[in-house]
């Protein structure tokens, strides 16, 4: 509010040099593909931005998301990024609980209407569904949502929960949970999908808007096209391997211990768009890939629901092999009976042919 | 009366589909290959010729009433209805622009014998009136005079005679118990005399028994040219009567192509019942007495020879070594032409084609191909062993101005044999 | 299934179970649908066998006579190079092995991405070319009807669009991998009512030929 500090003054306070924080407007530019001279632009931007106030509110989740952002790895930029918001509230983070918790989420929404970010993590019941599957504070997700998403200026949906629903929208769905983007229509809604969500692509969201001060561009998903424009698959190190056709059969043949392509043990790689392939994962130590695991997918719609995540991605949904039985089965039932019908009518054809004569012919000189 | 109807053509195809057509028409893709192998097709570019295509009334029946998706199908008035006006289009298909020869059969990709179909689709077009006029005639005279050109047993006892004053040889007649009963052609009696003093000799040089039969000398049978099994059963009938009533093992197909394919082949099918002697084409019979050295030539003709393989004989029936053995024998100069055997190509007169005189254009266009085949190998000579390939050889050589005498190979052998002297006498 | 993942989903799981149902009722019934007909008495006494002629012909059929070769060369070696092609793309290609281990549950051997990439591309030409010549060529032309045009482009399709799903032409790739799918579950719903039967019954159509043929004597 109005003792906000800029990024900058926040960052010297925590001891971050000049330089680690120039690393990390480098990286965030190339991630949005920007040319590398746009670095020290995001860097001028971000020293002067003022800390936005943010509301994140936690639904049907496990707590996954706001773990990877928080408590991954030591304090870094990223992290900062977020003691430079003002996070006004956040059930898990802040130290308030009970009713000055959801004062103070009420205060916020007051003061900063019309121009706060929602963060949203976690699916939530879906209007038609019993709202006492998921409440906080006695007061349903979807009139929370409701209520918050009507002064926000825009909404981030993090992790997979939120953006497409998640596992527990997962099949049957008991809750019918549904995704933030299933319910707000009228306003910017960014999905940052993931299960959990690459840290940096969180903060570069952030940072993006921080900086250029709009959402940036979308994919049909609503996936920021900076990071999920391009699929695991197309990034992949491991790509020549699949290219020539070199593919590990099991965790622990010669091809898993060469790093060839785990197509074959469910990599769903090619039809995910995620950043992990380039961003990789704690500080950019490895991701699963790279640690010898095939791609889940998290990062797409229905991927609990998408087949095994050890089933390749060409190998069909639900038991064919029952259905060609059975469907074969009632082939040859009633081709059975057809041919049957049929053969009696050729029998009956036979029984009742007329012998020709030459008189008959002749009828017809 | 009783008349031939659509009704009834329809009941007749209907008898006719069995596995083996349900497995054809399901395998057919179109690819046209049927029309190379077709010197209907090849010699006249018309692409209305293409085989598979002449088995639609046949194909048409099957799928709207043998096939469950075509019922459906045919419900809904999405399929042609076969109809007079139909069978009408397809009577020149189906006869005249096609001789039996089954060289489709042999080159389809999918393996369907088409061949094999058109022979049952025949049966719809008799039994619906719509055979062409020439074959009529021909089944009317075979089933009235047991001869398809009329031919009566006083004109081969006139031939006999002349044989036996020529040769020295008494030409047996109503033996019962020998060997073989020797079946002839009307066109052989009629056009090639030759034949029957031929194998008067050699049955003489090689001490075989046989006879003729006064009951039935034709072998010819118009019921399966113009695609009538009853007319057919019956003129098989009269051979297997007269074989019975003499007790003879074997019966012998004279030169002639589709004689054979009818008494060995659909006979015992045609009367239901496996006969009591075996079968075998002239050409058979030689061979064999050659094998077993009962055969003793001398000298061979010089001349450059080539040889027409019978449709009937050689792809149809497998005699195909046959013939070869026996020009070795007599012939120092014999060149095959290209294509030969399983892949020879028709004369362009069988399957009743030459009994249909409205189908004369066609089979000399359809000659073209045999023409073609000959001039590649330029003959002196041609050699055959049927007596409608002969006579077509023959028109047709002549229509194109081609100076190559045609000869039947039994003659042939006849015309080498050692002479064993005055002491058999 | 109105977005690409869910497209997928849905021509992955149900629209394709329902393709495989079609196919396997359709092509049983259509088998059963011949072999009941059965075949008459044959009293003809044999000059050769009917099954060793009758397999010999399933395999040798797939070779063109030598004059049927000079006379066709293009309906042969086009025919070949697009079935071998189709059928090396179908078996060989290791995604393809994988959907036949999660139906069938066998597997086997397959080709490098590479060279299946190459017989892909090769296919799709040899297969515009025979549309090409059946709409050139006089006999094909005359005989050819809607079916054979349908029959084409459902055979094509799943070439093309595995082509463009492997080489990523198309964005996003759940969008085109599930066109590919798709245009694999249209191609088994027609499979059994059109000619494309003839994947099966060639070969009984062959032996019932070979069967024939050998029955007397001859090697057709």
């Amino acid at each position: 509010m109005a003792a906000r500090k800029t990024l900058g003054e926040s960052l010297r306070e925590h001891g971050v040099s000049r330089r680690g924080f120039l690393k990390f407007c480098a990286a965030t530019a190339s991630m949005m593909a920007l040319p590398p001279s746009m670095g020290p632009v995001i860097a001028a931007a971000l020293e002067k931005a003022r800390r936005p106030s943010v509301i994140w509110l936690s639904f049907q989740e496990c707590t996954g998301c706001t773990e990877s952002l928080t408590r991954s790895h030591s304090p870094t930029v990223e992290d900062l990024i977020f003691d430079v918001i003002s996070l006004d509230y956040h059930h898990t983070l802040q130290a308030a609980a009970g009713h000055q918790a959801e004062a103070a989420r009420e205060q916020a929404m007051k003061d900063n209407h019309g121009e706060y970010l929602l963060i949203v993590d976690g699916s939530l019941p879906g209007p038609n569904s019993n709202p006492g599957f998921s409440t906080i504070a006695g007061i349903s997700n979807y009139a929370m949502l409701q209520e918050a998403v009507a002064g926000a200026k825009a909404v981030v949906a993090v992790g997979t929960c939120s953006a497409f629903g998640g596992l527990p929208a997962a099949a049957p769905n008991p809750t019918g949970a549904v995704s933030v983007m299933d319910i707000v229509k009228d306003k910017p809604v960014i999905n940052v999908p993931g299960c959990p969500p690459v840290p940096m692509v969180i903060t570069g969201v952030l940072a993006q808007y921080l900086v250029f001060g709009k959402l940036p561009d979308l994919d049909e998903y609503h996936r920021p096209l900076a990071f999920f424009g391009q699929s695991i698959h197309d990034r992949c190190y491991r790509r020549p391997f699949y290219d020539k056709g070199l593919f590990a059969e099991s965790f622990d043949d010669e091809g898993a211990r060469k790093g060839w392509c785990l197509y074959r043990l469910g990599c769903k790689g090619p039809s995910t768009y995620n950043a992990c392939a380039t961003m990789r994962w704690n500080s950019g130590t490895s991701w699963p890939v790279e640690s010898g695991h095939p791609c889940l997918g998290c990062s797409e719609p229905k991927f609990w629901d998408a087949g095994g995540f050890y089933e390749p991605l060409s190998a069909p949904l639900g038991t064919p092999g029952n259905t060609l039985l059975a469907a074969g089965a009632a082939g040859v039932v009633i081709g059975g009976v057809a041919a049957t019908l049929a053969k009696h009518r050729a029998a009956t054809a036979v029984a009742e042919r007329q012998p020709v004569t030459v008189e008959e012919l002749e009828q017809k000189l | 009366m009783s008349e031939l109807s659509l009704e009834r053509g329809l009941n007749a195809l209907r008898a006719e589909i069995d596995a083996p057509v349900a497995a054809f028409f399901s395998s057919c893709v179109h690819c046209g290959l049927c029309a190379t192998a077709c010197p209907f097709c090849t010699e006249t570019g018309d692409p209305k010729y293409t085989p598979i295509l002449k088995l639609e009334p046949l194909r048409l029946v099957w799928e709207s009433e043998f096939t469950l998706w075509g019922r459906i199908k045919s419900s809904l008035g999405l399929t042609r209805k076969v109809d007079d006006k139909m069978l009408e289009e397809w009577e020149e298909l189906l006869y005249d622009s096609c001789s039996m020869c089954g060289r489709c059969s042999v080159v389809c990709p999918v393996g369907n014998d088409l061949q094999y179909m058109i022979r049952k689709t025949r049966e719809g077009m008799v039994a619906s009136g719509h055979a062409p006029a020439g074959l009529i005639e021909a089944s009317a005279r075979s089933i009235r005079t047991g001869s398809p050109m009329g031919l009566q047993w006083k004109t081969l006892a006139v031939q006999i005679k002349h044989v036996q004053g020529s040769t020295g040889i008494e030409v047996p007649v109503d033996k019962a118990g020998v060997d073989y009963l020797v079946l002839l052609s009307s066109m052989e009696v009629i056009n090639f005399p030759e034949y029957l003093e031929a194998i008067t000799k050699i049955f003489d040089h090689a001490g075989v028994t046989w006879t003729l039969s006064t009951d039935c000398f034709e072998a010819t049978n118009a019921g399966i040219q113009i695609g009538s099994k009853d007319i057919a059963a019956e003129l098989v009938e009269r051979v297997v009567s007269a074989a019975v009533k003499l007790k003879v093992k074997n019966v012998i197909s004279p030169e002639c192509g589709h004689a054979y394919t009818a008494i060995r082949w659909e006979g015992p099918n045609l009367i239901g019942r496996s006969y009591p002697f075996r079968v075998f084409h002239i050409i058979e019979v030689l061979d064999e007495l050659r094998a077993s050295g009962r055969l003793q030539t001398e000298g061979k003709e010089n001349d450059r020879l080539s040889m027409h393989d019978p449709c009937n004989l050689a792809r149809k029936s497998g005699c195909i070594q046959q013939q070869r053995n026996l020009m070795d024998l007599v012939a120092s100069d014999f060149v095959d032409l290209k294509e030969h055997g399983v892949y020879q190509w028709c004369c362009g007169a069988g399957g009743g084609v030459s009994s249909n005189e409205r189908a004369e254009p066609l089979k000399l266009a359809a000659f073209k191909r045999k023409k073609a085949q000959i001039e590649e190998v330029q003959p002196e000579r041609m050699v055959t062993m049927c007596a409608t390939c002969r006579t077509q050889l023959e028109e047709g050589l002549e229509a194109f101005n081609m100076d190559i005498p045609v000869v039947g190979l039994t003659e042939m052998i006849a015309d080498h044999l050692v002479d064993k002297g005055p002491a058999k006498g | 299934m109105s977005d690409p993942m869910g497209f997928l989903l849905w021509v992955k799981g149900p629209a394709f179970n329902f393709a495989l149902a079609v196919f396997a009722l359709g092509m049983l019934a259509r088998l059963v649908e011949i072999f009941i007909l059965g075949r008459k008495t044959n009293y003809a006494e044999a000059k050769g066998g009917e099954w060793g002629p009758g397999f010999k012909t399933m395999l040798t059929r797939t070779v063109a006579d030598p004059g049927t070769f000079a006379r066709a060369p293009f309906n042969v070696v086009v025919g070949w190079i697009w079935h071998i092609g189709f059928i090396t793309a179908l078996l060989l290609f290791i995604p393809h092995i994988e959907l036949f281990r999660g139906v069938l549950g066998i597997a086997w051997p397959g080709l490098p991405n590479p060279v299946v990439d190459a017989v892909t591309a090769i296919t799709i030409l040899a297969l515009v070319a025979t549309l090409v010549h059946r709409t050139q060529h006089p006999v094909k032309k005359h005989i050819s009807t809607p079916e054979d045009y349908l029959v084409w482009t459902v055979t094509f399709l799943p070439v093309l669009t595995g082509y463009l799903a492997y080489h990523r032409l198309v964005n996003p790739y759940p969008l085109i991998l599930g066109l590919h799918i798709l245009s694999v579950n249209l191609f088994l719903v027609v499979f059994p009512f059109t000619k494309l039967t003839h994947v099966f019954t060639a070969f009984i159509a062959r032996w019932y030929n070979g069967a024939i043929f050998g029955r007397k004597g001859v090697q057709s």
